[in-house]
């Protein structure tokens, strides 16, 4: 805990918070304008050619090149979709069993080893499995974004599921509350601020996925353009697709940070 | 051998006029828990009635199985042995109310007085939860979440869940232990006031003699583990009781009394 300072007597508190916030937000701003010039000065200082490192202004150039050809937009939205596919599949699966393992202390011992070991394999290594079992469409992507997604939403389940306080439990019973009513009104609220926290990490690790499937074999997506730019020495291309990548991580990011305003407002 | 009976009882018709309904009997209740291959009985051979409209107290030193016993009651637990019968004539209501105030941090305290009527389905839970709000001082903070309130209202926020849906039979496990002693001795009257406007069956546990005196028709003292009844005494204290009455010499023989039953 911290004191809070003194409320200075001209300017109102509220006046302050939202100076202070505006002031941190600038810092991220700027920290972004700042690196821009300073990538600009590497590349104008070190004479490298543009193959090996593009100046930011080439880098936009490409950038407008390809959303006007209409390639920026169907690559990103192909992979858009298998990260939103993978990541829903995941966390769906990933709850539902979780609350099965959080429930059942023998069907998480019985389960426990595969869990781990799917853990201890690196999605890198079967993500080749899967394309040649599953086909080098958008399918394969999509599991692959589901198993990445899986583990965190996993054991953030198991963990939210379990600290449901148990005199909580007891208010229910007491009250005479079905199965069904405990799962709605109990454990889902309950455990939703875990819950939520694992999707957090399961957002940005599907994007991780569906890059590593496309990586693999793909002949559409922000991976396969990815991989064209670097064939074809197209360095800029390469550029304009990581950030397109990291663009759709921040989406993805603020809208569970969207989802943990609207359901955890209570928290604050 | 568990039973749990729901009949309404013979003669409970013959008496009707004369004396009010029975509630509950409670017949040879015995606990035993196994913690680690160790047997601990936390109840021997409980046995009491209570009539509908009583408020009974149990009474007794922490380890004498106060809380097993509501819980029991609550059908939170099974019986190692003896009955628990209801006699209302259906399956009893039950409102319970917490050491700690045990609501959802999630829920503003309108929507956590709702609950109990929410799992009723009952159409009208939002003005019957305002009523509540109303009832026990909380107007102003519908909106409010448990952690923006003290401990004393949040405890209030309990007691008016724990009545919201009419129970047939209200359990109240040392609601107050929590609270510092003006607001604990302040909330004594407050319930005392609400009991007189609801006229519930209660069933409340308590380490506190003053509090068990204040508030109870009959006083049941526990003995350490394990919990036997060892005095069953009636408060003929006048209702309502205000707070001069803890003054008075016939408060002071009754606890006195009580004092020495406790060992």
């Amino acid at each position: 805990m911290f004191t809070s300072p003194q409320p200075s007597p001209i300017l109102g508190e509220g006046v302050q918070k939202i100076m202070k916030t505006s002031l941190s937000r600038l810092l991220g701003l700027l920290s972004i304008l700042l690196f821009i010039p300073i990538w600009e000065l590497i590349v104008r200082a070190s004479n490298l050619p543009k193959f090996i490192l593009p100046s930011p202004i080439d880098v936009w150039t490409r950038f407008l090149k390809s959303l006007n050809d209409g390639s920026l937009l169907y690559h990103t939205s192909i992979t858009f979709f298998e990260v939103l596919l993978g990541l829903l599949a995941g966390t769906l699966f990933a709850t539902i069993i979780g609350y099965m393992l959080a429930k059942s202390k023998t069907l998480e011992k019985i389960l426990s080893p595969y869990l781990v070991a799917s853990q201890a394999i690196p999605i890198v290594a079967i993500a080749p499995l899967l394309v040649i079992w599953l086909g080098d469409g958008i399918l394969s992507k999509v599991v692959i974004c589901a198993l990445i997604v899986f583990f965190p939403v996993l054991i953030n389940t198991i963990v939210g599921v379990r600290a449901v306080s148990s005199p909580l439990y007891d208010l229910m019973n007491s009250l005479r509350a079905n199965r069904l009513q405990i799962l709605l009104k109990l454990e889902i609220p309950a455990s939703l601020p875990v819950l939520l926290g694992g999707l957090r990490i399961g957002a940005t690790l599907s994007v991780i996925g569906a890059i590593v499937g496309e990586l693999v074999s793909a002949d559409r997506g922000l991976g396969f353009l990815l991989q064209l730019g670097d064939f074809q020495y197209d360095t800029s291309m390469v550029f304009v697709a990581v950030f397109m990548l990291i663009a759709l991580a921040l989406l993805l990011y603020g809208i569970v940070t969207l989802l943990e305003r609207r359901f955890l407002k209570w928290q604050k | 051998m568990f039973l749990r009976n729901y009949s309404t009882s013979g003669s409970s018709q013959r008496h009707k006029i004369m004396n009010p309904k029975p509630a509950l009997a409670v017949k040879n209740l015995s606990v035993v828990f196994d913690e680690n291959d160790n047997k601990i009985h936390a109840l021997e051979n409980i046995s009491f009635n209570i009539h509908q409209r009583e408020f009974i107290c149990f009474l007794g030193p922490s380890g004498s199985g106060k809380t097993t016993l509501l819980r029991l009651i609550a059908n939170l637990i099974k019986p190692t042995s003896g009955e628990v019968n209801f006699m209302f004539g259906h399956p009893p209501k039950i409102g319970m109310v917490f050491q700690q105030p045990n609501l959802m941090p999630w829920r503003s305290v309108l929507d956590n007085i709702k609950l109990p009527l929410e799992l009723e389905n009952d159409i009208h839970a939002h003005e019957k939860a305002l009523d509540m709000i109303r009832l026990v001082g909380l107007t102003g903070f519908e909106d409010s979440y448990p952690r923006d309130l003290s401990g004393g209202m949040a405890q209030r926020v309990g007691l008016a869940r724990g009545l919201i849906h009419e129970p047939d039979l209200l359990l109240l496990d040392e609601p107050f232990a929590s609270l510092d002693a003006l607001t604990r001795e302040r909330m004594w009257t407050e319930l005392s006031n609400l009991w007189q406007a609801k006229q519930k069956t209660v069933i409340m546990v308590t380490h506190s003699i003053n509090e068990s005196l204040f508030l109870a028709d009959r006083v049941l003292v526990l003995t350490q583990r394990p919990g036997k009844i060892k005095l069953d005494m009636p408060v003929d204290l006048p209702r309502p009781r205000k707070d001069d009455v803890r003054y008075t010499s016939q408060f002071g023989k009754l606890a006195k009394k009580l004092r020495e039953a406790i060992e």
